[in-house]
């Protein structure tokens, strides 16, 4: 294969790389800018989706797309519903101190992960896509007889691959909607804005932060539903979207939505592309010096304006 | 020498003459256990005098921990260095890079200081990863019986092995214990109750910071160094993000901002994930369990109840 086509491979890998980055990300950026927390187990609610994911599909049996749209609903709503149970005990009683949430998530992640472990198992296993027809991509190239249309072998994708993008863009201008045209979303815009000023107008900020957490975490386990036809539910899964996460949200600019959907995109993508050139492991070096380089001399994120 | 100070050398020196005397009478099995969790609790050690003493959490320990010892194993591996020099190359690799880190780390505080400290952390890790060639990544290598002879002292041998774990440990808690009522530790201290308070009395914090950064780190590292000596074994899980979170959970339970509390948290911890992992294979589960516990209920941890409660002037 020529590498043009190559480019447009990586560049489509990348792309459902990005959709899904996006969603993990965007819910991790909404529990941090309203709540100013760090969710680290953020991972692990990724990794519960799809774990659920596999259990309702399993359990539905019937044409794979039954379980799959039933695992679509059911899988984020569960997952929510730990998170804000989650909130409820610990993050509320400790008074969402940055520094002991940090702690106490990263007790939850080994807490979630471990019983995955006990009760689902070490193994691997695959959720069946809905729909999975292979679509052959054309390439254009100048040849002996000037520009020729030609099917270069290897360049293909999925249905189901196009449609994660379409689903998680979809999804995201409905975050969208929710944040800037809803009244709830106006509510935890107030809070996020400024949570003293938002309880003395009768906010119910407890209420919005179990709401935001597990909205976040739903969001997490509804990108990882997506992408478990084509990777396959394990129990560790939750490492690299978290670290992918961070990376994005941190570079996108803490708590601003647009710039975290913006980086996902050009994370996402530019993953899909270096890995083509250079080894893994090396480009996750340097992106997480990037991450680290970035919050030490630009605090605010590449894209944002503000102080974090 | 005031009373306080004799109850605090008896006390701090009776632990060390006790754990002398246990290496007359525990089984073989209680006794490599407890050589390594001297070797541990002083990497946890080192950790304290960072969070406990300083005020500062870092999430990144790992880093130094493998700079130790990757720094005495690659050079006694590849460069054919005796211990000695091995283990001195991996204090001086780990102070290095504990300085390096901070210097980036200290412009930030808080939440960022934290992601910062763990992003470089896993840089690290993927890096020892990446050079799989000579690390041999997450297999890891064995370091000869011949290559761990210590001037003319066989570091595998139980008993050997034991009393260099000890006097390692000895080493830092007695350093501790000096550091945290000299005058440089009493500022930390101070930075970490009231930072602008200190500043305006006209000490330096950053400089201050730095060194505690640069002996914590440096602590950590000689205990990574010891540890890969001691069992004979380097391995890139040793710079995995586990690592970094263990010396906190340690530190956490035994009691944060005081100098026995490490030792006292890795001892309890050891045991407790030793037993659980006769039962099941998802031990982690337990850290998890008891970093949730212990934040929520707990924050003082063992020691930091101890001083509530029966003695205030514990160090």
């Amino acid at each position: 294969m020529e590498i043009g086509p190559y480019i447009l491979l990586a560049s489509l890998e990348g792309a459902v790389t990005a959709a899904v980055l996006a969603l993990t990300a965007v819910g991790l950026s909404l529990v941090f800018g309203v709540m100013r927390v760090v969710n680290i187990a953020h991972g692990e609610f990724f990794m519960l989706g799809a774990v659920i994911a596999w259990y309702v599909a399993h359990w539905m049996g019937g044409h794979p797309a039954l379980g799959f749209v039933a695992a679509l609903v059911v899988a984020p709503l569960l997952v929510g519903a730990i998170a804000v149970a989650a909130d409820m005990t610990i993050l509320k009683r400790l008074d969402y101190d940055p520094e002991r949430t940090i702690v106490a998530t990263i007790g939850l992640l080994y807490i979630i992960q471990q019983l995955t472990l006990m009760s689902y198992g070490p193994e691997a296993r695959p959720v069946e896509a809905p729909f999975n027809q292979r679509i052959a991509l054309p390439w254009i190239e100048r040849g002996e007889s000037g520009w020729q249309f030609y099917y270069p072998w290897g360049l293909s994708t999925t249905s189901y691959k196009l449609a994660v993008i379409g689903a998680a863009g979809a999804v995201l201008c409905g975050v969208w909607a929710l944040m800037t045209r809803t009244r709830i979303g106006l509510v935890m815009r107030a809070t996020q804005a400024d949570r003293e000023m938002a309880l003395a107008f009768g906010i119910p900020v407890e209420k919005v932060y179990a709401l935001v957490f597990g909205l976040g975490a739903g969001l997490a386990a509804l990108a990882a539903v997506l992408i478990v036809p084509i990777q396959q539910a394990h129990y560790l899964m939750g490492a690299d979207p978290l670290l992918l996460s961070f990376i994005v949200v941190i570079i996108g600019g803490l708590g601003s939505l647009p710039g975290t959907v913006l980086a996902a995109v050009l994370i996402g993508l530019s993953d899909g592309i270096i890995s083509v050139f250079f080894s893994p492991t090396l480009a996750k070096i340097l992106a997480t010096l990037l991450v680290g380089l970035v919050l030490v001399f630009r605090p605010q994120g590449l894209f944002g304006t503000r102080a974090a | 020498m005031s009373i306080e100070t004799r109850r605090v050398l008896a006390l701090h020196g009776g632990l060390v003459a006790l754990l002398i005397g246990l290496h007359f009478v525990l089984p073989a099995y209680h006794h490599g256990n407890l050589a390594r969790i001297m070797v541990l609790a002083s990497y946890a050690i080192g950790y304290n005098i960072l969070f406990g003493y300083t005020g500062l959490l870092s999430l990144g320990h790992a880093l130094f921990f493998a700079a130790g010892m990757y720094g005495m194993a690659l050079t006694i591996q590849h460069a054919g260095f005796t211990p000695a020099p091995g283990l001195l190359s991996g204090i001086v690799a780990g102070a290095l890079i504990s300085g390096a880190l901070a210097l980036l780390a200290l412009r930030t505080t808080g939440v960022a200081f934290m992601i910062v400290t763990l992003m470089f952390a896993q840089a690290g890790y993927l890096t020892i990863l990446y050079f799989g060639e000579y690390t041999r990544g997450d297999e890891g290598f064995v370091i000869q019986t011949a290559q761990r002879v210590l001037w003319g002292i066989d570091l595998s041998d139980p008993a050997n092995r034991y009393f260099a774990a000890l006097s390692l440990f000895a080493i830092c808690l007695g350093l501790s214990l000096w550091l945290v009522r000299a005058p440089f530790g009493r500022v930390l201290v101070a930075i970490r109750e009231n930072e602008e308070r200190v500043r305006m009395l006209g000490y330096d914090i950053y400089a201050h910071k730095l060194g505690a950064m640069v002996i914590s780190g440096t602590m950590a590292a000689a205990s990574g160094a010891v540890y890969g000596l001691l069992f004979g074994y380097a391995g890139a899980s040793f710079a995995s993000v586990q690592y970094s979170i263990f010396p906190l959970l340690w530190v956490l339970l035994g009691g944060a901002g005081t100098v026995l509390g490490p030792f006292i948290g890795t001892l309890f911890m050891f045991y407790l994930i030793d037993l659980s992992s006769g039962i099941t294979s998802a031990y982690m589960l337990i850290a998890g369990v008891t970093l949730v516990a212990l934040t929520l209920f707990a924050p003082q941890g063992l020691a930091g109840e101890v001083r509530r409660r029966i003695w205030k002037g514990l160090p």
